[in-house]
């Protein structure tokens, strides 16, 4: 038996460029768009592709944590703002740190399974350039236990965290297994990124790619086993997708075969006030994809596309294991063979990822539902993988902490 | 005494110039971290910042107040060490502003010079004045305790010569930081023949402290920095005038830069470069090597003549390059100056095109200084570079090659005479003071 009741589509995939460092047009000195600017963009980038707006019965923002970087709460409130159709209806703002897409695209699925709406416009929004990385690091850090990890860590503390991963990984299987994969990661990244115009790596025209994977970390100033090109971006965006019911889909105008189906997930929530069980391991990550392929009945192998959460490239190694497409420990290897570019075996975060599109933390998991649902329904433009129909499915891993929050999500081209 | 003891009252003259506050900002991180450690928690910290008026002192406080919090933001992960044991600190904002505080309570401004009575080590960044210097060092030996240590920033004066004329008795040392001290690792370090070794081993200890990168030269005016920019400096105006006659003046200028920026890929070119440090102060820099050293050819009519105009180049406030040899627009050359005309002959496209038609195209695979800064790979591109541009047949390729091979000469010339101790020495000034991409000293040519 199905896992869901009845069926659910995503479609209207839309995000926008991600801002940063590395586009040509950002300016750390310069005004820059303000999040609703964003929320705006990403919510009429949705709507513009449905006919019957007002069939659209409700709005649901993830957003990691605003109220720090913009000084701003209560983001439900900007959906009347984006359309009129949102007056007076249902609209509420979500958070799980870094998954907060992530759980957006759950409360949008539950909602629609639930017989509570037939349609529902899910979006997810971080605007970071606001501060300098130094104090960003500060905010960002409440993803982890405040008071009982905060004083003693370090300025940058999610870089450290998957620092000291990187560095359990060389203590247990070798840095010269681990290094050169977290490297081939970094490269797949850029030149997946150079394929997609919103790309914050779009510009980037680096001709030695390896070489700046391998930079040799810098522990005074930052961490201790990895360098700055093994991190995501500080970054500037948004995205938005639709999820509706079949109904739904007849009520604002998709024809199933610009939609794709929603048919798994599973959300797994670790203990935030304890150390992770193995620091080898993305454990919860691990149980998520395991569950949402028991409720998809799936294999890993009948995956045509995946998008993991690449916070760091050494948490693309880990997730790809977690993901069941390489054994433990053999994720570096399985990177560098070439299984997860856009040609391998299965092509992972076609768009460039968290380390090449960018990581606007509050969007990324509504960013990668958008990736997978163009990847299969063939709209992903120059970074379109082909989807074959003995592997019709994609699917998502979105993170949230050190391995704390995590969403996984099955989609299924459409026939 | 020790080091950490000098660091407890240290003063500034000239605290409020480029140099002057860029010393003071180091100094005063170093002071504020001595003074977290549990054993210094009693002692008292003063930076005593001199300068001349009250309004320059006034820009002095803001200026160190931003660029401490942005050396404080660059060493939080060490300052969270530093304050591991202070519970009420959490976030890196708690800390940074700590460590702000810590470090401008340190500070006393004015513009007395009795304030560095109690000195025990002393930096003068004054312009380049040595009678202005003497006098003060003559000032300050007679209020200062006998064991009080000097630096001066000079970077042309014979540090035997002030030191002699003030009676120092070997307690003077050059320590010439670059522009902007807080970013530039190089000082050069010049020791006159009665520096004393306490002196010589305090200033290797603050170097390492500071995190610089110390290159020793000797005492013959304008070491080995200027010895290498302002003969770099003149070749260029020379070679103005031989080729004045092909391309005019203006032309002229604007070939000798690109040829020295594009063709040699250095961060920019020399007019640029002599526009950056300021006429005036080239001009200065001359007279003082023309005193003490027996070169008549350290002169130049033009640079006389642009400071006669009142063209003088050199920074604003806000650190954007003033007008020169070049006129700038957001930091970019748009225009040169005419001599005769006392104006700025504008940079057209279609101008700038036919002259660079003339001098023919870069190497294939050209990679500007900037783009080859952070490439592990970049000796090899140099080297390939080099290498075409000998084979090219182009008048820009043989202006650059004989431009090569000139700036070597003189080079290896502050070796022979004995300004720098080694080749090395001499290239690191010009990779580390100068941001060059490869020493002068190569086998590129």
């Amino acid at each position: 038996m199905s896992f869901f009741r009845k069926k659910v589509y995503a479609c209207a995939g839309f995000y926008t460029v991600s801002l940063g460092t590395g586009r040509k047009e950002f300016h750390p000195k310069k005004p820059r768009p303000g999040i609703e600017h964003y929320i705006k963009e990403a919510g009429l980038g949705v709507i513009g592709q449905i006919k019957n707006p007002e069939h659209v019965d409700e709005g649901v923002i993830g957003n990691f944590i605003a109220s720090r970087f913009c000084h701003q709460g209560n983001l439900g409130g900007f959906f009347p703002m984006v359309h009129p159709t949102f007056q007076y209806k249902p609209c509420m703002r979500v958070e799980g740190a870094c998954d907060s897409g992530g759980l957006a695209l759950v409360a949008s699925v539950k909602t629609v399974l639930a017989d509570l709406a037939d349609v529902v416009v899910c979006l997810g929004v971080e605007v970071q350039n606001t501060v300098k990385a130094v104090y960003g690091a500060d905010y960002l850090a409440a993803a982890g236990w405040y008071s009982g990890e905060r004083k003693d860590g370090h300025a940058y503390f999610f870089p450290d965290q998957f620092s000291r991963r990187a560095g359990a990984c060389f203590e247990k299987f070798g840095y010269d297994k681990i290094r050169p994969g977290m490297a081939q990661w970094y490269v797949n990244a850029i030149e997946n990124a150079r394929k997609n115009p919103k790309a914050q790596e779009y510009h980037n025209s680096n001709s030695d790619l390896h070489s700046t994977g391998m930079t040799a970390p810098s522990p005074k100033a930052f961490c201790e086993h990895i360098n700055v090109f093994d991190c995501s971006k500080v970054s500037d965006g948004a995205a938005g997708l639709i999820f509706a019911s079949e109904q739904g889909l007849e009520k604002i105008g998709v024809s199933k075969k610009d939609a794709v189906e929603v048919i798994a997930y599973a959300q797994v929530q670790d203990n935030l006030t304890t150390p992770p069980p193995d620091m080898t391991k993305l454990s919860t990550c691990e149980t998520a994809a395991r569950r949402a392929y028991e409720r998809a009945g799936i294999q890993p192998r009948e995956l045509g596309v995946l998008e993991v959460h690449d916070c760091f490239t050494v948490a693309g190694l880990l997730a790809v294991e977690a993901a069941g497409l390489a054994g433990y420990g053999e994720g570096a290897d399985f990177v560098k063979e070439g299984n997860t570019a856009l040609n391998g075996l299965i092509p992972t975060n076609t768009s460039g990822g968290l380390i090449g599109y960018g990581h606007p933390t509050g969007a990324t998991g509504v960013r990668q539902a958008v990736d997978i649902v163009h990847q299969l329904s063939a709209k992903a433009g120059d970074y379109q993988v082909q989807v074959t129909p003995d592997r019709p499915y994609g699917m998502l891993s979105s993170m949230g902490g050190n391995d704390k929050t995590v969403v996984a999500m099955i989609f299924r081209k459409t026939n | 005494m020790d080091l950490d003891a000098r660091l407890q009252n240290v003063t500034i003259i000239g605290a409020a110039g480029k140099m002057g506050s860029g010393i003071g900002v180091l100094i005063a991180q170093e002071m504020a971290k001595l003074k977290l450690k549990p054993e210094n928690m009693k002692n008292v910290y003063r930076l005593n910042l001199i300068d001349v008026s009250e309004q320059a002192l006034d820009g002095l406080r803001s200026y160190m107040k931003a660029q401490l919090v942005k050396a404080a933001e660059k060493s939080t992960v060490l300052l969270r060490g530093l304050y591991k044991d202070r519970k009420d600190l959490v976030e890196n904002s708690d800390i940074i502003n700590a460590f702000v505080d810590e470090s401008t309570s340190v500070l006393n401004y004015g513009v007395d010079l009795g304030m560095a009575a109690n000195s025990h080590l002393i930096f003068e960044a004054i312009f380049e004045n040595e009678k202005a210097k003497i006098k003060i060092y003559k000032k300050l030996n007679r209020m200062c305790s006998t064991d009080t240590f000097y630096l001066t920033n000079t970077s042309s004066i014979p540090i035997g010569y002030l030191d002699e004329n003030a009676g120092l008795g070997g307690r003077l040392i050059g320590y010439h930081f670059y522009n902007p001290p807080v970013v530039q690792r190089l000082v050069e370090v010049i020791t006159a023949n009665n520096t004393t070794e306490e002196l010589k081993v305090a200033a290797g200890e603050l170097g390492k402290r500071l995190r610089k990168k110390l290159v020793p030269a000797n005492d013959i005016s304008g070491f080995i920095g200027n010895g290498h920019f302002i003969r770099d400096g003149l070749h260029a105006i020379a070679e103005v005038d031989r080729i004045k006659s092909t391309f005019r003046y203006t032309g002229a200028v604007y070939v000798m830069n690109r040829i020295t920026q594009d063709f040699l890929a250095r961060p920019m070119g020399i007019f640029q470069l002599i526009d950056y440090v300021g006429i005036d102060v080239f001009q200065c820099i001359l007279k003082v090597m023309r005193t003490h050293l027996p070169d008549d050819k350290l002169r130049s009519r033009l640079v006389d003549r642009m400071v006669k105009h009142e063209v003088l180049g050199g920074q604003y406030a806000d650190g954007s390059q003033k007008d020169g040899f070049l006129k700038y627009e957001k930091n970019r050359p748009v225009g040169i100056y005419d001599i005769r005309k006392k104006d700025y002959f504008p940079i057209s496209e279609e101008w700038r095109k036919r002259i660079d038609k003339k001098l023919g195209v870069l190497p294939e695979g050209y990679i500007p200084w900037r783009g080859l800064l952070m490439d592990s790979k970049k000796d090899e591109k140099l080297r390939l570079h080099f290498e075409q541009l000998k084979k090219m047949d182009t008048l820009g390729a043989e202006m650059a090659c004989s431009f090569l091979r000139k700036t070597k000469e003189i080079a290896e010339g502050l070796v022979s005479r004995g300004v720098a101790n080694s080749s090395e020495d001499v290239n690191a000034v010009l990779t580390n003071g100068f941001f060059w991409l490869y020493g002068p000293i190569n086998e590129y040519i």
